[in-house]
């Protein structure tokens, strides 16, 4: 099976800096970072009003849906989306093949504003993640489950 | 493909709910949501057509618990059932963690039941995961309709692996947390073996 994604304190720190940075460069409302799978990894801006679990699940939805279409048509992928909204429009950029980059912002910024800024974020996000890639295939990298038992996992469920 | 985030100390692991159309997925999760505590799930989001059949999937967010100090978080999803909708279904396998095979008791379906398995485990192949190792349970699920298989019947099937299997009567709850429990602990084990 393939592995899991892991993430550490010190790069998930990199990740909200620069999606924190992002959100301001690009004068987003808000930037979120997900899992391809849909597990929401980071979350800036005004995002404490979104639902942002249902955000990442259907945003990982939606890009798997393209990701077939765009393979139906040749291509590998589309790596980018934009949704234009009547107030807040919604883009979409892939990062390092694993995660996708959602900004969503309004009439403050701009489409043109935004891709250049993700571009750059997508960049530096994208080195976090081959860094947390060959920090999870190094030997002994630990796992929380080395130390469960199987009485812990029992517990779990005799509630 | 389970999500492991030292920093909010939670891991996160993908449920799929695989199964023929109109076998009771969908209801599946309508009940653990019905009777979840609003704290422990998210919102349920159903992505249905008009006639409320699953047109892409069903999500759910839950909490199970902590475990050594780590949030355990289950995304359950549903797939489409309709044969036709097998694009979708190959989607939603992607990064998935544990399967539950939801099987239609009655003996007209278990032809669509049969299919579906086959289905189920083509998919997953096509995503690098082999039906035979991945944590897997089935649900025999419509016991209380008439004109059903036998347990014995659909064992031998469905569940020729013999994977744990429950009975169930979704709408009404019966095997449906026992169905839940028994997949999540399995995904829950076999991370505990890969770690």
């Amino acid at each position: 099976m393939n592995p899991g994604l892991v993430m550490y304190e010190e790069e998930f720190r990199q990740i909200s800096g620069i999606c924190d940075r992002l959100t301001r460069d690009a004068n987003a409302k808000v930037v979120f970072l997900v899992d391809k799978n849909g597990q929401l990894i980071a979350a800036s801006g005004q995002a404490q009003n979104l639902d942002t679990t249902s955000l990442a699940s259907l945003t990982a939805g939606n890009v798997a849906a393209m990701g077939g279409l765009a393979k139906l048509i040749g291509e590998k992928e589309f790596p980018n989306q934009f949704h234009e909204g009547e107030r807040e429009s919604l883009h979409m950029s892939i990062v390092g093949g694993r995660v996708v980059l959602v900004v969503i912002f309004d009439a403050k910024s701009s489409l043109g504003l935004v891709r250049l800024r993700v571009k750059k974020a997508g960049e530096e996000l994208g080195r976090v993640f081959d860094h947390l890639a060959q920090k999870q295939a190094m030997p002994g990298a630990q796992s929380p489950f080395a130390e469960i038992t199987d009485d812990d996992i029992d517990n779990l469920f005799s509630g | 493909m389970s999500f492991i985030n030292y920093s909010s100390r939670e891991i996160n692991c993908k449920i799929v709910y695989y199964g023929p159309g109109l076998c009771g997925k969908t209801t599946n999760l309508q009940y653990v949501y019905a009777k979840t505590a609003p704290e422990a799930k998210g919102k349920m989001i159903s992505l249905a057509t008009e006639t409320e059949r699953t047109l892409f999937f069903d999500f759910l967010p839950l909490s199970l618990g902590e475990i050594r100090g780590f949030k355990t978080r289950f995304h359950l999803y549903t797939v489409p059932g309709q044969v036709f909708y097998d694009a979708s279904r190959k989607l939603i396998l992607k990064g998935v963690d544990g399967v539950v095979f939801v099987g239609d008791s009655q003996i007209e379906r278990m032809e669509a039941n049969l299919e579906s398995v086959e289905n189920l485990r083509v998919n997953l192949a096509e995503q690098g995961y082999d039906l035979n190792k991945i944590p897997y349970v089935v649900q025999y699920n419509k016991r209380d309709l008439a004109n059903i298989a036998t347990v014995e019947e659909l064992h031998r099937l469905i569940n020729p692996r013999g994977v744990p299997e429950y009975q169930a009567v979704a709408p009404t709850g019966v095997g449906v947390f026992d169905t839940l429990k028994a997949v999540a602990k399995l995904v829950l084990t076999e991370l505990k073996r890969g770690a």
